[in-house]
Order: structure tokens, then C-alpha cells, then sequence
């Protein structure tokens, strides 16, 4: 199968991406190519093999409930675009 | 003065005896870093680098110095550093400081290091030729045309061209070997799960590993053993007991079994290269191990499988990247879609954007099963084959790189820069360790050896190493300068 530019466009909006027309037509080539290496996975037997979505088979580890980090909002928000009142700002969404 | 060219073990026994200062070994990296057009570093963090050594200096007036005190060193531009900027080579991030340090950065300032900047990268190390940096295109050290590799490009030309004595990487699917291959320099990707995450910014989470790029396997075990650990804040952290990976280095290798997989062997692979890895291969032998052929049937599937799998991780951490509390926004955002298209599409380059696509379909309703699952499983089954390879065998042998270092702007379309990855991306599959080690030069460029160890096998995978530079001298060669 092949995605058209269409699709490329909705799998960019999905990712939050926007593509210039001559980015979509590149995009449209490139994914197709990497997708093509891709369908070289259907040649491989696959079939009762467990998926492996970590290399030491570990399970997540849990710690105690506990505080462990203090306060540093002011650190953290010395590095945002836009603050106010301790808040993060963004166009408004709500009118 | 030659003090870029001597190792960690030199300088820290030059320090002891007093043949020179940390401020003088960091002026001589720093000077030497001004006249470099390399582009190896994004920023050169020259005050702190000489108030660092100034410390160090006290430190071993005082006698209380270890091996790494007042040691310079280039710090890929993905650890975070706090108060310095930490740009993961991304307009994204060109205006992050961050507010607080990795593990490894912080590990790194408690052994007394010196950081005498932050090294030039692939963007968001997603690359195999360092071009995919926002701050341009690192160059080689041996060969100004060429590539340095990717995506730990700057940190491995620091080291060839004498801009430091070592450098840190990650490696998600060779970012460390292939530029250390590429380079000349030796390199190690250790276990995954053996150095922390914490701190050093997300590409692919179930592949990513930090480790020591240096001019010899030696120096490489006095950097693991600072890098290496248990640590709490990264949850894929193991906890695995560190040894002295020092002391085994002089250990003989008389009787070990080298596996050469035969697929890493086949078609693709420069001759020329091949020759300097079968010649690498008979030193060994000569020395005493024995060479056996073995079969990884399912490696041919690693560039589709890591394709899938890596990009699939890294659209979900970089989603985080949203023009909101910190990095790149776009001006005049019209509303809050508009803010986080614009940031991202005008902050992001092409090849991070493809990874993301390439993510968000492959996880999307209805192609989950048949990309992102499927390559899971086909990751199982190349981690298998590993497996059954160490039932017979000590190490795994071969080429880093099919070809070595190619020309700056050669390679075009994504799919023929993923081909270069073909020797590497497997370990990552499996989490498995390796290292580059320098095994001689092709045309006058650096060829690197390959070896690819069992789970937690660093100590191992080091003395072999270090038993093979104590028989050749690859590894001392350097580019020649102007």
C-alpha cells in the first residue's frame, strides 16, 4: 500500500506537525520509501512470538509513596515562553 | 605542546607528578578548540571549564584527587547541564537552559571532571552523519569533506582532533560506534539499563544508552566505572552491582571464542573494510582466541524493525515538545492549535519530523498490529538470535560501519543513510553492550572493529579490547594537522 499526500497530511495534523507544499511531497516520497523497508517485516514468521518491548524483560520498578521532589516551580517556569500568576500561558481557548 | 594528545591514565599520573596543571591542560583544549573549525561543540563552556580546573588543582594540592579530577572533557549536547544550555542539537531547544543536571552530568562533576563544552549532534541524536544538527554539520577530524558519523558527531571529532581528552554519547542505534568507527577513537555502548537515563533528553526510551567515547579501552573503563550504576530517578535503571571495570584489563584472552556472524559479512560491505576486520580478527587469533562462524538469520530485519520501533518512541516523547513550557514558540500564536503546529513544524528539522510521522502512523488505529507489533516481535526474534550465539560464543566480531566515512551532503534520501546503521541497530534491539576500537585506516580513513558482548559483559568486552591495543597501534594514529 501507499499513502497519499492526503493521508501524509492527516498523519502530520495527528503529530501536530504542518507540512509546506513542498515538505508534503518530499514527506509523501520519503514515508513511502521507509514504509516500503517496513513491509519487509511480512516475510518473517511471526506467529506465537511474545512482542518484546524491553530488552531486559524488566517490569516497571515501584518505589514508596513518598515526597520526593520539592517545590521548584519558579526554577521551571524562569524557562517558559509565557507565564502568569504561576501558570503557564496559552492563547485562550475559552472565550 | 602535545597534552591533546596523551590519555586520562597519562594526564592524571602528570597531575600527580606535577608536570602540569588541570588550568593548564584546559587553556591548552581550550586554545586548541578557538582554532578548530571542526564545529564540534554547540557551546564552549570556557569560565566554568576554568573555575572547574582551578578546583581540581586544589584538589590534588590537597591530595585528595581521583583518577578523572581535573580531566577535560566534551559533553554531548543531550545530557542536560544546569544553567548551561542544553540544545539536543535542536532549534527546538536553542534557548533551554536547563534547570537541572543529569545523572551522568552530575556524576561527571563529582569525579572532578572538567566540561569544556557541549558537543555538537544530530538532531535529537537522530542521524548517522552528524548533518542533522540545527548548529550545521560537524566535520571529520581526518578528512574535512567527510562525515564525522552520527548522531554522537561532535563528541567523537572532540576526541580525534584533540579537543578533548574524552567525550560522553548516546547510543540509540550506533550514535556512539559508528562515529567512533568513524573517527578512530574508541567507543562503548554499554548495556542498556547500565548507565542512567535520567537527564538525558529522550529519543527512543527502550534503546537509549549513554556511554564513554576515548582514545583507548582503558580510558573507556575509567569512564564507565563513574558512569555506570543504579539510579533511582530513571525507572530502567538496573539494578546490576558495578565492578571495577579496570581490573580486568590485563586479563589474557588466550582461548576465547570470537563469533564472526556471517550476515554482517554480505553483500553491502566495503572490501576494504572488510579486509582491516578480518585483519583485526587474525591479531586476535594470533593472541590466542579461536574463530568460529555463526548465524544471526534474523539481522537482516534490524534497519525495518528499528525503523518502526525507534520512531514509534520518539513521536511519543517528543510530543512533550509543545511550545508551552519551554523550548521554541512560534510568534503571534491565532489559538492554542495554532501555537503547537507552528512551534513544532517551525522548530523541528526534516528528519525529526519524519521520525514522528512515521511514529504517529505506525501507532495509529488499525497499522498498530501490523507495524509497531510487528516489529516488536521481530525484535524479540533478533534478540534470540543473540541468544543462541552466546551458547557458543565469547564475543561477537565484525565491521561497525559498511563503508567508512562518506562525503559531507552525499547521502540524500532517509532510507540510504538508515543502510549505514545495518551493523549496529541490532545490539540496540537486543540491549546488548558494544564498542568501536580503532582497526586500522582505509584510504586514509579510520576503519573500526566491532564487538558486540553478552548482557552486563563490559568488563569482558574492555579487556578484550585493551589486550588488542596492547598489540597494535590504531589507536594512537591522529589526524594530521595544518
Amino acid at each position: 500500500m501507499s499513502l497519499s499526500e492526503q493521508q501524509v497530511t492527516q498523519i502530520a495534523y495527528l503529530a501536530r506537525l504542518s507540512l509546506s507544499t513542498t515538505e508534503l511531497q518530499e514527506n509523501t516520497k520519503d514515508l513511502n520509501a521507509i514504509l516500503g523497508l517496513a513491509e519487509q517485516l511480512g516475510a518473517i514468521n511471526t506467529d506465537d512470538i511474545e512482542p518484546m518491548a524491553h530488552p531486559l524483560h524488566m517490569t516497571q520498578r515501584l518505589r514508596a509513596d513518598v515526597v520526593s521532589e520539592h517545590d521548584q516551580s519558579d526554577l521551571f517556569q524562569s524557562i517558559a515562553p509565557k507565564t502568569g500568576n504561576k501558570h503557564y500561558l496559552v492563547p485562550t481557548v475559552i472565550e | 605542546m602535545s597534552l591533546h594528545k596523551k590519555t586520562i591514565a597519562e594526564l592524571a599520573q602528570g597531575l600527580k607528578d606535577k608536570e602540569f596543571s588541570s588550568v593548564e591542560i584546559t587553556q591548552h583544549y581550550l586554545d586548541r578548540i578557538k582554532q578548530s573549525d571542526l564545529n564540534a561543540f554547540v557551546t564552549v563552556t570556557d569560565e566554568l571549564a576554568m573555575s572547574q580546573a582551578q578546583a581540581a588543582d586544589e584538589k590534588i594540592a590537597a591530595g585528595s584527587a581521583n583518577i578523572l579530577t581535573g580531566i577535560p572533557y566534551a559533553h554531548k549536547d543531550i545530557f542536560c547541564t544546569q544553567g548551561v544550555k542544553t540544545s539536543a542539537g535542536s532549534k527546538m531547544l536553542d534557548n533551554f537552559i536547563s534547570p537541572y543536571d543529569a545523572t551522568v552530568s552530575h556524576q561527571l562533576n563529582q569525579a572532578d571532571t572538567v566540561m569544556l563544552g557541549k558537543a555538537n549532534m544530530d538532531e535529537f541524536a537522530m542521524g548517522s552523519s552528524n548533518e542533522n544538527s540545527f548548529y550545521g554539520a560537524v566535520k571529520n577530524p581526518w578528512n574535512a569533506d567527510k562525515i564525522p558519523g552520527g548522531s554522537s558527531g561532535g563528541s567523537a571529532a572532540a576526541v580525534a582532533g584533540g579537543l578533548s581528552c574524552f567525550a560522553t554519547g548516546t547510543d540509540t542505534g550506533g550514535s556512539i560506534r559508528q562515529p567512533a568507527s568513524l573517527c578512530g577513537i574508541t567507543g562503548l555502548k554499554p548495556t542498556y539499563g547500565r548507565v542512567s537515563r535520567y537527564g538525558m533528553i529522550a529519543y527512543a526510551s527502550s534503546l537509549d544508552q549513554a556511554g564513554p567515547m576515548t582514545k583507548t579501552a582503558q580510558d573507556a573503563a575509567i569512564v564507565l566505572n563513574v558512569m555506570a550504576g543504579f539510579d533511582e530517578k530513571d525507572s530502567t535503571s538496573a539494578e546490576q552491582a558495578v565492578p571495577d571495570y579496570t581490573a580486568n584489563l590485563n586479563d589474557s584472552i588466550k582461548g576465547l571464542t570470537i563469533g564472526l556472524p556471517k550476515e554482517f559479512f554480505s553483500e553491502g560491505l566495503d572490501d576494504s573494510v572488510a579486509t582491516q576486520v578480518m585483519n583485526a580478527v587474525k591479531e586476535f587469533e594470533v593472541m590466542g582466541a579461536t574463530v568460529k562462524e555463526i548465524s544471526l538469520p534474523n539481522s537482516a530485519y534490524a534497519i525495518p524493525t528499528y525503523y518502526i520501533v525507534a520512531p514509534c518512541e520518539c513521536s511519543s516523547n517528543l510530543s512533550r515538545l509543545d511550545g508551552v513550557r519551554y523550548g521554541y514558540r512560534c510568534d503571534n500564536p491565532k489559538n492554542l492549535e495554532d501555537l503547537y503546529l507552528r512551534s513544532r513544524s517551525e522548530a523541528f528539522g526534516a528528519e525529526v519530523k519524519r521520525r514522528i510521522m512515521i511514529g504517529a502512523y505506525a501507532l495509529s488505529a488499525g497499522y498498530y498490529d501490523a507495524y509497531y507489533l510487528k516489529a516488536q516481535k521481530t525484535r524479540h526474534l533478533i534478540s534470540e538470535d543473540f541468544k543462541k550465539a552466546f551458547s557458543e560464543v565469547d564475543v561477537i566480531m565484525g565491521p561497525v560501519s559498511p563503508t567508512t566515512a562518506f562525503d559531507l551532503g552525499s547521502v540524500k534520501d532517509p532510507v540510504s543513510m538508515y543502510l549505514a546503521d545495518i551493523y549496529t541497530l541490532s545490539a540496540n534491539l537486543a540491549g546488548l553492550p558494544g564498542m568501536s576500537i580503532p582497526a586500522g585506516f582505509s584510504d586514509k580513513l579510520p576503519v573500526g572493529l566491532q564487538l558486540i558482548g553478552n548482557y552486563w559483559s563490559e568488563s569482558k568486552l574492555l579487556n578484550i579490547a585493551h589486550q588488542f591495543q596492547q598489540q597494535t597501534d590504531w589507536h594512537q594514529q591522529m589526524p594530521q594537522e595544518n
